[in-house]
């Protein structure tokens, strides 16, 4: 019996040993040169493989810079920010730049369910840009969000779900600014802002006043009203077609024009 | 005499063709209003040629092409040019069109009128000729019929094909023209013939429509021995261009493949008719046969109907609709698309209008695949939507193209025989799409 386990644990116990030395040898003899700033700046990045950089992944942004000399912009990293872009600037040894402002994704329409009605009753693929094939979509407002949360399923970082009222939310703490969901919304409500501009236009209809008003309650319906002198004097405000555009975010007449605003088109960030 | 030839794959759905098959094609008349939309077919839209306030007539040319692959549209009712808006479109989002509100004359174009010895113009008149006429193949998908009678230099038409198969459930406008018009039907295979300069036609007849393939049985014994008569098999999609060439010449349209690529080419019955019309007289494309029919309409009927005019003037004319319609789709229940509203045009490919009930619309929610492989089974392209629609779902575009979505016809089947009720063709669409983009911005 005890000559039994004795045995086999000699020959697992060698057999064990002797492919440990055989890959050993292996890993040495066919080793892989790479270069160390690669890894290093691999375990920098944060590794969601988003792809707001424009590479295939975060190898691929890491081997593109190392492979240039650090000659391209390295301040691609979105999700990293600007602690990244320091952070491998050290790496490289080159100077970081100008950290660019950080950004969050805002969604540009506040026609839910009950304030922005469908036309036709979608019983088709739940995802949006399949939903546009279909008539243009349930939603009556041709420019209004779907609600069927293709942008929540793109999100690399969670930072995005669906309301109960059919629109969708950024929770903006985990929001990177990637674009991700900027590119997934098939209907280009998404936008990217700079995280200091609390108020933004939440409506990207460029439809006519009453076509507008047929299909949404908090649509804007371009009176112009905000772009006025009397609401703006400080121009902050211009029009751009239908639509109200903010030039200047960080005027402080901007809360007047949410206040004027007739159909409560703007949306004041928390 | 009754050949059964047929196709790999499809489905037997409820023909419900005893709706409307027994009802003449009547006329109706021209309606108050009609929007003529510059895009009714495939290829570039045409640009409107006449101004906002101008007066025109029946036959008048209103929108020019300016590309090869387009058609002009013409005036379908004589009156005055009230807008040219972008307006809905039966087959989605808003096109350009041209709205003409009728003065009720009704006033024709003097040029329509009927050519002594049509038959002695040369092949260049002739497609010249349809080319002003602005036809656009019938039978849905209204490729401009020109183009197709215009093969390149070195694929030589050895068989021309006519479809009368109407394999669509419900709809009958082709089986009415069949029986109403077959000798028109006959003239234009000539002209087809005399321009594609090919000497063996066919007419592929479904089965189910045993009065025209008599018909056309006793006709082909006076045309010659160059024109066969081919009843088919009663299965959906037999009047699918590859399907109807599989059938009837067993030849294989390769992937990606035109049937000229095998010396096919398939017309419409129909088309034939506009295009003696339009070689004989001079008579540019502006009215059809819709069959308007379903459960849920008061009077099922196959009218004769002015391009242009809306769903809802049309429908009625029908009666109006019963109290449970739910869903109005333009063209069949298999392939046709749901409207929303009632104030869309009938088009060039507008070949029926199917009013279903609440209880017929009801569509359950999709539920995972089980991997029965029944869609497998009824594909006629021998595709694998199972396999494909997961590919779409989860965005794998490339191996989507790979595995052949770009072949997929969208007649339905699939989505037909599924036990889950995915939708398969819905998500094909959305894949061909994507593939499309890509190969777009490769190139």
């Amino acid at each position: 019996m005890d000559l039994m386990i004795l045995s086999s644990i000699i020959s697992i116990g060698g057999l064990g040993l002797l492919f440990g030395a055989g890959l050993a040898y292996a890993s040495r003899k066919f080793a892989v040169e790479v270069d160390p700033k690669i890894e290093e700046i691999m375990d920098i990045l944060p590794g969601a493989n988003c792809g707001a950089c424009g590479y295939p992944g975060c190898s691929g942004y890491a081997e593109a810079i190392v492979k240039s000399g650090a000659d391209m912009d390295i301040s691609m990293c979105s999700p990293g920010g600007a602690e990244v872009t320091q952070k491998i600037a050290g790496i490289m040894g080159v100077e970081a730049g100008e950290a660019a402002e950080k950004m969050v994704a805002a969604i540009r329409c506040q026609g839910d369910d009950e304030k922005a009605p469908s036309r036709f009753n979608y019983q088709g693929v739940a995802d949006c840009t399949s939903a546009q094939l279909i008539m243009g979509g349930g939603k009556a407002c041709e420019y209004g969000c779907l609600g069927l949360g293709t942008c929540v399923e793109s999100c690399p970082f969670d930072a995005m779900y669906m309301a109960d009222n059919g629109l969708p939310v950024v929770i903006e703490e985990k929001c990177t600014a990637c674009g991700v969901c900027v590119a997934a919304c098939p209907r280009n409500i998404i936008e990217l802002i700079p995280v200091s501009q609390k108020i933004f236009v939440g409506c990207v209809s460029q439809d006519k006043a009453k076509a507008v008003k047929k299909v949404c309650k908090v649509g804007c319906i371009g009176c112009s009203l905000c772009s006025k002198p009397k609401v703006t004097p400080s121009g902050s405000i211009e029009m751009d077609g239908n639509l109200p555009k903010i030039v200047d975010r960080k005027a402080e007449d901007l809360e007047m024009a949410v206040e004027k605003c007739p159909t409560n088109s703007f949306v004041v960030r928390k | 005499m009754f050949k059964k030839l047929s196709f790999r794959g499809g489905v037997h759905p409820p023909e419900k063709k005893e709706l409307s098959e027994n009802k003449p094609i009547e006329k109706m008349p021209p309606p108050s209003m009609v929007i003529i939309p510059v895009i009714q077919h495939i290829g570039a839209p045409a640009e409107p040629c006449v101004e906002v306030g101008e007066s025109v007539k029946v036959g008048q040319k209103i929108a020019e092409p300016k590309a090869f692959v387009s058609v002009p549209s013409h005036a379908s009712i004589s009156g005055t040019v009230k807008s040219i808006d972008k307006m809905a479109h039966p087959v989605g989002g808003k096109v350009l069109s041209i709205v003409i509100e009728g003065d009720g004359n009704d006033d024709m174009l003097p040029d329509i009128k009927q050519i002594p010895d049509y038959m002695q113009q040369s092949v260049e008149e002739m497609r010249d000729r349809i080319k002003q006429a602005g036809i656009a193949g019938m039978g849905g998908a209204a490729f401009p019929t020109h183009v197709k009678l215009s093969p390149p230099a070195g694929k030589p038409i050895d068989k021309l094909i006519l479809n009368g198969a109407e394999c669509e459930p419900y709809l009958t406008s082709d089986a009415r023209l069949m029986l109403e018009h077959p000798n028109e039907i006959i003239e234009g295979m000539k002209i087809f013939m005399k321009i594609l300069d090919c000497h063996d036609a066919y007419i592929g007849i479904e089965n189910n429509k045993p009065e025209a393939i008599r018909i056309f049985q006793k006709l082909a014994k006076e045309a010659g021995n160059n024109f066969q008569v081919i009843g088919l098999n009663v299965k959906y999609p037999q009047g699918a261009e590859k399907q109807l060439i599989k059938a009837i010449t067993n030849r294989d349209v390769p992937a990606g493949g035109l049937p000229m690529d095998v010396g096919c080419l398939v017309q419409n019955v129909g088309t034939a008719k506009a295009v003696y019309e339009a070689v004989s007289s001079n008579k540019p494309f502006y009215e059809r046969v819709v069959s308007v029919t379903g459960e849920g309409i008061q009077e099922t009927k196959n009218v004769l109907v002015r391009v242009g005019t809306t769903f809802g003037e049309l429908i009625e004319f029908c009666g109006g609709l019963k109290d449970d319609a739910l869903k109005i789709i333009n063209g069949g229940p298999m392939m046709g698309i749901a409207q929303f509203a009632m104030d869309v045009p009938v088009i060039k490919g507008t070949s029926g209008i199917v009013v279903l009930s609440e209880k017929q619309s009801k569509l359950p929610a999709p539920q995972p695949c089980i991997g029965c492989a029944r869609c497998v089974d009824s594909c006629p392209m021998s595709l694998m939507p199972n396999y494909l629609a997961a590919l779409v779902e989860h965005k794998r575009f490339d191996d989507a193209h790979k595995n052949g979505v770009l072949d997929c016809i969208e007649c339905g089947c699939c989505s037909y025989v599924c036990p889950s009720k995915i939708r398969h063709v819905h998500l094909f669409k959305f894949g061909k799409l994507e593939v499309n983009k890509k190969l777009k911005s490769a190139a």
